[in-house]
Formats: C-alpha cells, sequence, structure tokens
C-alpha cells in the first residue's frame, strides 16, 4: 500500500512568527520517506476537511510542519498541545527533483518559504532568496543560515532586509544558479518564472490549490497545465504539487 | 458474525457499503490504502459521453459539518472509461457502478447502450448533478423530466438501471415513484444540496462556480428524512447517501429504509472510513442478535 494516514505525536508547537507556527511531529516510518516539496495533509479534529501544510525539513523521525493561521482549522492546529495525536496522511504528491552537482536557486515568497528548507539542505551551497510582506512575517533565517545558504531576504514594505520582491534580487543573482524552484503566493511565480524563461533556466513551482482528498480521486485542486499544445487541469495533489513552470498556465 | 451482504436489483454485494460517486475517482487511489474488495461496490465517478474538463478552479469549500464542491464533471469520457478504466476495476472484486451524466436524453441513452455491452455491473443515472450548465439537475426537479429520462434510458440499457435523486425538489415521493414507474430497478438518493459561501474580504463567492453541492454530516439529517420518505412511496431498493460519516449513522440510514449505503465526503478526512463503518455496523448487527444486515433496512417505527 502507498498511502497511510497514520497518528503522529505532536513534540513541540511554537510560535515563530505573528500567527506562524512551527510543528515538530513525530512518526518513524512516515517521516523518513518524505521528499522535499511533498506535502503532509493534516485532519483537524470537527472539520472535513484535512489541511495540506508542506513539510518544510524532516529531522530523522521528525516532520516539521510550519503554518499559517488563515482560518479555522489552522487556528485550532495552532492550539494543540505538545503529546496531541495528529492524524496525518503523508508524504503526498511529487516533490522538487534535486540532482547533485547542480547549483539550485530556491525561492520562497511568505508562507510558501518553509518548504525550500528540506530543498535547501539537499544541496550544497545553494541560492536561497526569501521575500516577506514585512518584518513581522520573517521566518527561518537562522535555519537556512545553518543549511550553508547564501542567503537573501527581502520585504515588501522595507521593514527588514532588502526592499524589494524575490525577483529584484533573483534579476541580479540568475546568473550564478543553474536551476531555480519556488514557492509562494500566485503572482511571485509568475514573475520568477518570467525572469527564468527570459533567462534559460530550468524552473519549477510548487502550487496550492482548496483540495478535497489529497490522493487525486476526488478532482477538486484542478490547475491549468499546458502540455502537447493543449491545456487540461491537471490536480495538484497527485499531479503536482510541483510543475516545470513552462506548463503552468498562470 | 453477521450477514452483512445485500442484494440490490439481482447484484451481489458483499457488504451494503459503497463508495459514492465523484469522491473515489475510478478507484486507483484508494486501492493504495486497501484492497478494494473490502467494499461493497464503487459508483465511479460521473462521466459523460465526450470527455469534460470540468470548472476553474476554486471547486471546493468547508462549511459547518461540511463541504461546497463544483467539480463541472470533470471525466475522461465514457470510451476511455471502458477502455482504461474498467478492465483494472472488474479485477478488483467488487461491485463497478458507472455513474452517467448527459447533457441531452440522446447523449444518456447512448452512454446507456454503450456501457450495456460493458462489463459493468450497474448503472447509476446521475440527473442530480448541482454544477454543470446544462443537462444534470435539470432532469432531476421535476416528475416528468425524470419520467421521460428514465424510461427513454430504460429502452437502451441492458444492466440494472439506479436512478439518482436530487434533493432539490418539493416532493420526493413523487419524484421517487416516478422513477420506479419508469423502469428504475433502484434508486440512490441523495445527491449534494446546492449551496454557497461567500468570502467576505473580496465579497466574492468561495467556489468559482458561484454555487456548488453540500455534503457532509451536515445533510445527514435531510438524508434520511428524504431516504424515510422515498422508502414509503417505493417498493424497489433505495441505495441511502448523504453526510454518513459513522457506523451509527449507516445504521441509523439503513433503519430509515434504506437496503445499501453509498459514503462520499468522509473519504476526505478519513480515507479508511468504509471500513470502520463495515465494522461498527457488524457489532451493532451481532450485539442485538440480528443475523443479517437486511433485516435491518426499513425497521424504523415512527410515531
Amino acid at each position: 500500500m502507498k498511502y497511510d494516514a497514520q497518528s503522529f505525536t505532536l513534540v513541540e508547537n511554537k510560535e515563530i512568527a505573528k500567527g506562524i507556527f512551527d510543528w515538530k511531529v513525530k512518526n518513524e516510518n512516515l517521516a523518513k520517506i518524505s521528499l522535499p516539496g511533498q506535502f503532509a495533509h493534516v485532519s483537524v479534529p470537527g472539520k472535513p476537511l484535512r489541511r495540506p501544510i508542506s513539510i518544510c525539513d524532516v529531522q530523522g523521525d521528525t516532520l516539521r510542519l510550519v503554518f499559517q493561521v488563515k482560518g479555522e482549522g489552522t487556528e485550532i492546529m495552532s492550539r494543540q498541545t505538545p503529546g496531541a495525536e495528529v492524524d496525518i496522511l503523508a508524504p503526498l504528491g511529487n516533490g522538487f527533483k534535486i540532482e547533485k552537482g547542480k547549483r539550485y536557486c530556491f525561492i520562497g515568497g511568505g508562507i510558501g518559504v518553509p518548504p525550500m528548507l528540506y530543498c535547501a539542505k539537499q544541496t550544497e551551497n545553494p541560492l536561497v532568496i526569501t521575500g516577506f510582506r514585512n518584518k513581522d512575517l520573517v521566518i527561518l533565517q537562522e535555519d537556512f543560515k545553518n543549511a550553508g545558504a547564501e542567503l537573501y531576504m527581502t520585504t515588501d514594505d522595507g521593514s527588514a532586509g532588502i526592499h524589494g520582491f524575490v525577483t529584484d534580487v533573483l534579476k541580479e543573482k540568475i546568473n550564478e544558479a543553474d536551476e531555480i524552484c519556488a514557492c509562494g503566493p500566485l503572482p511571485m511565480l509568475r514573475n520568477v518564472a518570467k525572469l527564468a524563461k527570459n533567462f534559460n533556466k530550468p524552473c519549477y513551482v510548487s502550487l496550492e490549490e482548496r483540495m478535497g482528498c489529497g490522493v487525486g480521486a476526488c478532482l477538486v485542486c484542478a490547475c491549468k497545465v499546458k502540455r502537447n499544445q493543449t491545456e487540461e487541469y491537471l490536480h495538484v495533489c497527485k499531479d503536482g504539487p510541483v510543475f516545470n513552470s513552462e506548463e503552468v498556465v498562470f | 458474525m453477521a450477514d452483512l451482504s445485500v442484494n440490490i436489483a439481482g447484484v451481489h454485494f458483499s457488504n451494503p457499503l459503497i463508495a459514492a460517486s465523484g469522491t473515489f475517482g475510478f478507484g486507483r487511489e484508494y486501492s493504495e490504502f486497501y484492497p478494494l474488495s473490502q467494499i461493497g461496490g464503487i459508483s465511479c465517478k460521473g462521466i459523460t459521453l465526450k470527455k469534460r474538463d470540468g470548472n476553474p478552479p476554486p471547486r471546493i469549500a468547508e462549511t459547518p459539518s461540511g463541504i461546497l464542491n463544483a467539480v463541472g464533471l470533470q471525466n475522461p469520457g465514457v470510451d476511455h472509461f471502458i477502455e482504461q478504466d474498467l478492465p483494472w476495476l472488474k479485477q478488483q472484486n467488487t461491485v463497478i457502478i458507472a455513474n452517467i451524466a448527459g447533457n441531452t436524453e440522446e447523449e444518456y441513452c447512448q452512454m446507456a447502450e454503450k456501457l450495456s455491452d460493458s462489463d459493468v455491473d450497474m448503472i447509476e443515472l446521475n440527473i442530480s448533478c448541482p454544477n454543470v450548465k446544462s443537462g444534470g439537475v435539470q432532469f432531476g426537479t421535476s416528475c416528468e423530466s425524470v419520467g421521460a429520462i428514465t424510461k427513454a434510458v430504460r429502452s437502451y440499457c441492458k444492466k440494472p438501471l439506479i436512478v439518482k435523486l436530487s434533493p432539490n425538489v418539493t416532493d420526493i415521493a413523487d419524484i421517487a415513484r416516478s422513477a420506479e414507474a419508469n423502469g428504475a430497478d433502484a434508486i440512490s438518493m441523495i445527491n449534494t444540496l446546492t449551496g454557497m459561501r461567500i468570502d467576505i474580504d473580496s465579497r466574492r463567492p468561495i467556489i468559482k462556480n458561484n454555487t456548488g453541492g453540500l455534503s457532509g454530516p451536515a445533510v445527514f439529517p435531510v438524508a434520511v428524512r428524504m431516504v424515510w420518505q422515498a422508502s414509503n412511496a417505493v417498493k424497489i431498493p433505495i441505495i441511502g447517501m448523504g453526510g454518513i460519516s459513522t457506523w451509527h449513522d449507516a445504521v441509523e440510514m439503513l433503519i430509515a429504509g434504506a437496503s445499501a449505503l453509498q459514503i462520499g465526503t468522509v473519504l476526505f478526512s478519513d480515507p479508511y472510513a468504509p471500513l470502520k463503518i463495515a465494522e461498527g455496523l457488524n457489532d451493532y448487527l451481532d450485539k442485538n442478535n440480528i443475523k443479517s444486515v437486511t433485516e435491518l433496512s426499513g425497521t424504523i417505527k415512527p410515531w
């Protein structure tokens, strides 16, 4: 059986920025098979839908999930206390394919930053560009530094780091990378993809959509992709969440 | 160990738990959780004569104890289903039900004809999808249109025919009678209730289709009431569905008058729900000294 929903033990829950929580959950069978860019489908007590949360990091038998409170479900999750048993279906989806010998540029925007950490840890000296709306939402900077990244941080309002967008940095640094991987809001992904195309760099993006089953059966998390000259709806959970940016119809 | 098997229109099910159309695809994904032979049957994702792309996203929104969906019948078309999906499904040792939806009466009939020559065990007539612009629920909301489409498809359909009813009607008993009188072998009910949610910041509906179909525990009491009313009106078996999430719900739906059950939305939070429900149902029957699940159906003692 390829899929299994199992109980994970919540070992740590910390608010690392305003409304952003850092979970460490333990399950020795499922944590170690998780790949960068995959996601965990977290059951929320009393809610009919699970919440898809990207995998931020894996340390031995522990999964790290960093999420932002966006509604009632994530609010319930943020109040869970260590020791709680959490029902998680993981790992799901196709992650980023990271090959040895290439220099990667990992780009994260907002709550799209967390999955780039586990990606960054797979390579030597990666280029990492993280962007946030303002200083209160900045996360994971120490973690990226510890992963040996050449790290840049931007804020939209200039309250921390470089005043501007991730693409402002990417423009300057893109020639130092062989390949680009990005996760973040759609306008950011669109602009990253455009730059990558102009500079002829392969680029992969992780998409997000309101999701149901998480395994490709219910077909709700549709995203438009162009393959063989035809546009069609594929699904974020099973066909993605990572897609070649050239295929995505933004 | 009670006998959980049921017979619907001459088709034997090893247990009364059938995966509901639209929540289970063509079975492949859930076969990665457990052998599909552990459930009684699969009502496959609704298929149309030609491939359909479905609606633009977002296609889902959460509601109190439920969900709204508007997938819009994304599917590869009936021929693809027969050639690519059915051969695999037939090896899974469970009952395979093809759920069909058309834009026109002719399309329903053409699909029924094609599927009659295939290996599907039963055909479920979907005249209750609220999320497509033409066809779908427009066939399912008056006695005349339900009668006409059932009669037309019946003449092309050599397989046992289930008619899936919409709850978005004024008198479900009359609709059920009309399906029975025009040749339905069984009824399945209820499809989703049309609903809506709005993002208060953007003032836009959360679902791109504006409205969607409501399912999940929120609709369960409505489904129980309608199954009860329909079962008082017809003799053909009823496959009950609408928010069944626990073995307790399953028992309740059977008592109301259902002979078998479809399980849908709960799969999204718990993929193993049908197996847990079967186990709980068995325990209930054993505890109450009931030898067969068939003895439970319709045993309601109304006031």
